[in-house]
C-alpha cells in the first residue's frame, strides 16, 4: 500500500489487516468506483433490499416523522430527496417531516450502490436508496394501518391514511400517527409492502416540496462540521510540509509555546500540531513555529515538468482500456484524420467549509468524532486503528458539509486521521477541533488529476467516423489505496476513463489506452471525476470532426447517436429549447453544443458565449437532461444550476498549479471560483422518464466545458482544447 | 476588554484585541452562524453588520468594533431582514447552505440601503460572497423577490 507521503499512511494497513472489514471495504468500493455501474447501458437504481421500517422511520407523539438519512448532506439534497420517498408511501404530510443524520453503522446504512460501506458518492445516494425508502414508508404505513385497526375494532380495509391523517369512516374515528407509533413500531414487518403506482404519488416527481434544509441554513443555526463545540475541546491547526512528501526534520516550538492560549505543540506523521484555547491562539502559536523541513523525498517538479512528463509517458505502451476492431489500420486507411491534444490542470475542490474533525474519548473508554464524514465505515476504520481500538468502539456524528464535491471521501480518511493523531499525541487529555485554514485546505492536495489526453481520429468521404485511438495519460486515483486489488483487476483505473470507454457514437474502429504517470500529488475524484476530462476531449473534438465534415454540430451528432437513445433524446430538447439554428456567425458571438451520460444520466447543453478581447462571457446555457424518475424537479433544477456555476470557472481559469514543487494558489484571491457577477442564466429542461432516478449530483458538470469551448470555436474560430480556456495562449500573447 | 452591542444585547469579551471579529463570535460567543471561508476577505462566509452595514469579519479585528453595534446571521431583524430570509426560503436558494449566512446579511445590507435595486448595486453589494454551490441564480432572483415584497 503506498499512499503518498503526504497523505496520512495508518488507515490502509490497518484496514487490510482487517479481513472481513477490508474485504467489504474493498468489494463495495470496487462496485461502486469501478465504473462498472456507470458503464451499465441504462440509469442505476435497481437495488431491492428489504424492507426495515424501523431503521429508517420515527414516529413521534406529536406527529413528526423523522427520517434516518444514511447519506452525507453537502448541499445536494438528500435530506429532502430520501424524506420525499418515505412521505410519500406512508402518506404523511410534507410540514410533518424531519431527517435525523444516521450514525456509522455499515450492517444497517450501507450504500447498497457500495456493498457492505456506508457513504456517499458516484451521486449513489437518490438510486440506491428508492427501493429501500419507499418500501420503509410503506412498510410503516401498513403497520400503522394494522395498529390502528386492532386498537378500534374494524377491519384494516376500511381504514384509508392521506396527508397525515388515519380514518375510519363509518365510525367517524380519527388520528395522527403519533397514536400509533409506538403499536405500530411493535408489530412484524410485512416483507412486501405494497408500494404506490406512479399515478398515486403524491410528492415523488411533484412541484411544490421544499427542502427540509432550507429553514436552518437560512437562520444560522444549522449545524455545520465547523461549528461542533464539545465541553473542554481544545482547537488545533498543524503546520504541514509545505512539499507533498516532505517530512518533520526538526522542530523548535519554544516561541509557540509562549503564545498565550496555547497549549500543547506534538509532532504528528502530517506535520506539527499546535493545540490551543481558541482558533486565533492556535494560528498564532503555529506562526510562531519553526519547522524545518526535510526534502529529499518531496516532489519537486512544476507544472511544466509534469505536463513534460505526462505527455513522455506516451512513448511508453499503455494498458488498454478499450479496443474494437484495427483503429490503426482505420486511421491509415481515412480519407483525413485530426490528431489533437488536451492538457487538464489539478483542480481544488475547494469547498466552502475547508476540512476538519473533531474527536473525543468517551468516559466508557471508546471515541467519540463529528465531522462531514462521507465514507463513514472507512472514517470509523481508520480512527479505531490510530486509538489501538475496534471499529464499534467508535460512535460518528455525521453534520452537514458545507460542500464536498468528492473532498471528504478519503479512502487515507486525512481530516479525521490526523484530528486523532493529535488526540492520541496529546494523551487524550482533551477532545481535539481540528481545524484547517484555507491555507491549508488548497495545498492538502488530493486534487482532481493532472491529465493529458491525445486523439487522433479518422473520418471517410462522406464524413464518418472510422477509426479513433484515444490515449490518456495522468496519475490513477486508485492506486496505492486499499481498493487498488480489484479495483484495477485489468491494470486500468476506471476514474481514469470513465466516460471514455462507453461511447454513444457510431465509430468504426476504436483503441483506447491509458498511461499512468508517477508523482507525489495527491489526487482524488472530484465532481464527476474522469467525467471532468473524457467528456471534454471527446466533445470538443466531435465538434472539430463536424466542422471537418461541413456538418452542424447538432445534426451530425445526431447522424452518429442511435435513433431513440437517451443521448439523442436530450440533444433534440436543448437545440429545440435553445433555439439552435447553428452555431453563428462569429464576430465574438458563438453558440456551442456537448451531450455525455454520466451516473445513469443524460445531459445536453447549449451555451451562448461573448468573447471581448481575451474575455470570455456565458450569458446564457441551456440544458435538457434525463435522469429517470425526476423525484424533486427543483432539486434536480438547482444541481444543474450549480453545477454550471461550480464547472464555470474552471473553464474560464482555475487552476492548481506547483513552482518548483508547492502550490501557488493557495486561497481564493488565486484560486478564483465562479462569482456572481460571472453566473450564466441557465434553463432547466427534464425529460419525462420512468426509469429508477439516476444522478444528479455531478452529470451537469462534464458537458459546461465542451459547449462553452465549441461555442469560443464558433465566436472566434480558434480551437482551445486545454481547459482552462486561454485566448492569450492561442494568440502567442 | 471590548465592549460593543451584540445583536442588541451588551457585550464584552476578554480576549486578544487582534482577534478578528469572526473568531470572536465563533469562538468566545457562541455564535456559529457567520462563518469561516478564507480569512482574507475573499468570499463574504463571515459577513456581519457593522452599524448596520456589512463587512468581513475575518479582517475586522475586535479592538475595531469597541462601542459600535454588530448584528450576526443570529440576530438580524425587521422588515428587510424578514423580506430577505423569506424569500430564501420560497426559492430554496440553499444547497450547501455554508456561505448563506453571508449572502444573507450582504442581501439585507443592500435592501436596507435601497429596496429597488439596479443590476449594478447588486453585482456591486454580492460580488464578494462566493457560493462554491453555484447558488448565483436564486440568490439573484430572491433579491428580486425581496425587493418587491419591501414594495
Ligand atoms: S472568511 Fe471572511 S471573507 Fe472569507
Ligand atoms: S450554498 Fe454551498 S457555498 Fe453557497
Amino acid at each position: 500500500m503506498l499512499f503518498s507521503p503526504a497523505s496520512p499512511l495508518p488507515a490502509s494497513p490497518a484496514l487490510t489487516r482487517r479481513g472481513v472489514l477490508a474485504g467489504g471495504l474493498t468489494l463495495g468500493l470496487a462496485l461502486a468506483l469501478g465504473g462498472k455501474r456507470a458503464r451499465a447501458a441504462g440509469p442505476v437504481g435497481t437495488f431491492d433490499p428489504p424492507a426495515t421500517p424501523n431503521a429508517f422511520v420515527t414516529i413521534a407523539p406529536d406527529d413528526s416523522v423523522t427520517v434516518t438519512v444514511k447519506h452525507l448532506d453537502m448541499g445536494q439534497g438528500v435530506s429532502t430527496g430520501l424524506p420525499t420517498f418515505v412521505a410519500d408511501e406512508l402518506d404523511a404530510d410534507w410540514s410533518q417531516m424531519r431527517f435525523a443524520f444516521a450514525p456509522a453503522d455499515a450492517a444497517t446504512y450501507a450504500n447498497l450502490a457500495w456493498g457492505p460501506v456506508q457513504g456517499t458518492g458516484g451521486s449513489t445516494a437518490t438510486a440506491n436508496s428508492w427501493m429501500q425508502l419507499r418500501k420503509a414508508g410503506a412498510a410503516m404505513r401498513a403497520m400503522l394501518v394494522s395498529a390502528a385497526a386492532a386498537e378500534w375494532g374494524v377491519p384494516e380495509s376500511e381504514i384509508t391514511v392521506a396527508r397525515g391523517r388515519i380514518r375510519h369512516e363509518a365510525s367517524g374515528r380519527e388520528a395522527g400517527f403519533g397514536a400509533f407509533a409506538q403499536a405500530a413500531a411493535a408489530l412484524p414487518v410485512p416483507a412486501e409492502p405494497r408500494l404506490k403506482a406512479p399515478a398515486q404519488w403524491i410528492y415523488i416527481g411533484k412541484e411544490g416540496v421544499p427542502r427540509l434544509d432550507t429553514p436552518s441554513k437560512t437562520d444560522g443555526s444549522a449545524t455545520y462540521s465547523l461549528d461542533v463545540r464539545v465541553p473542554g475541546m481544545l482547537t488545533a491547526v498543524v503546520a504541514h510540509p509545505p512539499l507533498f512528501g516532505a517530512r518533520v526534520a526538526r522542530v523548535d516550538a519554544e516561541a509557540a509555546r509562549a503564545v498565550p492560549g496555547v497549549e500543547d505543540v506534538v509532532e504528528i506523521p502530517t506535520g506539527v500540531a499546535v493545540v490551543a484555547r481558541d482558533t486565533w491562539s492556535a494560528m498564532k502559536g503555529r506562526d510562531a513555529l519553526v519547522v524545518e523541513w526535510d526534502d529529499a523525498r518531496a516532489e519537486t517538479r512544476s507544472t511544466q515538468a509534469l505536463v513534460a512528463d505526462a505527455r513522455a509517458v506516451f512513448e511508453r505502451p499503455g494498458t488498454t482500456a478499450f479496443a474494437s476492431g484495427d483503429a490503426a489500420g482505420a486511421l491509415a486507411g481515412a480519407a483525413r484524420t485530426i490528431e489533437v491534444e488536451h492538457v487538464f490542470p489539478y483542480l481544488a475542490h475547494a469547498t466552502m467549509e475547508p476540512m476538519n474533525g473533531t474527536i473525543a474519548r468517551r468516559e466508557d473508554g471508546g471515541y467519540e468524532a463529528w465531522g462531514a464524514f462521507q465514507i463513514q465505515t472507512i472514517d470509523q476504520a481508520s480512527v479505531a486503528a490510530i486509538m489501538g481500538t475496534t471499529p464499534d468502539r467508535v460512535r460518528l456524528n455525521t453534520l452537514f458539509a458545507g460542500g464536498s464535491f468528492g473532498r471528504r471521501a478519503v479512502p487515507g480518511a486525512d481530516w479525521i486521521s490526523e484530528a486523532a493523531h493529535i488526540l492520541k499525541a496529546t494523551g487524550e487529555r482533551a477532545p481535539i477541533h481540528l481545524v484547517w485554514t484555507r491555507e491549508d485546505d488548497m495545498r492538502a492536495g488530493h486534487y482532481r488529476p493532472l491529465v493529458v489526453h491525445r486523439v487522433r481520429a479518422g473520418l471517410d468521404d462522406a464524413g464518418r467516423i472510422v477509426g479513433w485511438e484515444h490515449r490518456i495519460a495522468g496519475k490513477s486515483i486508485m492506486k496505492g489505496t486499499p481498493f487498488e486489488a480489484l479495483i484495477m483487476a485489468d491494470g486500468v483505473d476506471a476514474t481514469s476513463v470513465e466516460g471514455a470507454r462507453a461511447m454513444p457514437y457510431a465509430i468504426g474502429a476504436r483503441r483506447l489506452t491509458v498511461h499512468d504517470t508517477r508523482e507525489l500529488v495527491p489526487v482524488l475524484w472530484w465532481r464527476s471525476v474522469g467525467h471532468t476530462h473524457t467528456a471534454h476531449a471527446i466533445e470538443t473534438l466531435i465538434d472539430e470532426l463536424a466542422h471537418a465534415a461541413g456538418r452542424d454540430p447538432v445534426d451530425y451528432r445526431l447522424s452518429l447517436l442511435e435513433e431513440g437513445s437517451r443521448e439523442a433524446a436530450v440533444l433534440r430538447r436543448a437545440a429545440e429549447e435553445a433555439g439552435w439554428s447553428g452555431p453563428g456567425e462569429g464576430n465574438g458571438r458563438g453558440r456551442g453544443v456537448s451531450v455525455h451520460t454520466s451516473f445513469g444520466t443524460a445531459v445536453a447543453m447549449v451555451a451562448d458565449v461573448v468573447v471581448e478581447g481575451e474575455e470570455i462571457r456565458v450569458p446564457r446555457i441551456v440544458c435538457a437532461v434525463e435522469c429517470g424518475v425526476p423525484v424533486n424537479p427543483d432539486v434536480i433544477r438547482a444541481q444543474v444550476e450549480g453545477s454550471v456555476g461550480f464547472a464555470l470557472a474552471t473553464v474560464l481559469r482555475e487552476q492548481v498549479t506547483l513552482a518548483d514543487g508547492a502550490v501557488v494558489e493557495t486561497n481564493l484571491d488565486t484560486y478564483r471560483p465562479t462569482r456572481f457577477s460571472e453566473m450564466p442564466r441557465v434553463e432547466v429542461h427534464i425529460l419525462p422518464s420512468e426509469n429508477p432516478p439516476s444522478g444528479i449530483g455531478e452529470p451537469a458538470v462534464p458537458t459546461l466545458a465542451p459547449a462553452i469551448a465549441n461555442a469560443v470555436f464558433a465566436a472566434t474560430g480558434e480551437r482551445l482544447r486545454s481547459l482552462p480556456l486561454d485566448l492569450s495562449a492561442g494568440r502567442g500573447a | 476588554m471590548i465592549r460593543f452591542q451584540l445583536n442588541g444585547r451588551e457585550a464584552a469579551l476578554d480576549v486578544d484585541p487582534d482577534m478578528p471579529l469572526l473568531w470572536a463570535l465563533r469562538d468566545h460567543a457562541g455564535l456559529t452562524g457567520t462563518k469561516f471561508g478564507c480569512g482574507i476577505a475573499q468570499c463574504g462566509a463571515c459577513t456581519v453588520h457593522l452599524d448596520g452595514a456589512p463587512i468581513r469579519s475575518c479582517v475586522t479585528p475586535l479592538s475595531a468594533v469597541d462601542g459600535a453595534s454588530i448584528t450576526t446571521i443570529e440576530g438580524v431583524e425587521g422588515p428587510v431582514a424578514e423580506a430577505v430570509k423569506a424569500a430564501w426560503r420560497d426559492l430554496d436558494v440553499v444547497q450547501c447552505g455554508y456561505c448563506q449566512s453571508g449572502q444573507i446579511m450582504s442581501a439585507i445590507g443592500l435592501l436596507t440601503q435601497t429596496s429597488a435595486p439596479t443590476d449594478a448595486d447588486v453585482v456591486a453589494a454580492m460580488d464578494g460572497n462566493l457560493c462554491r454551490c453555484g447558488t448565483y441564480q436564486r440568490i439573484r432572483a430572491a433579491i428580486a423577490d425581496a425587493s418587491t415584497r419591501l414594495g
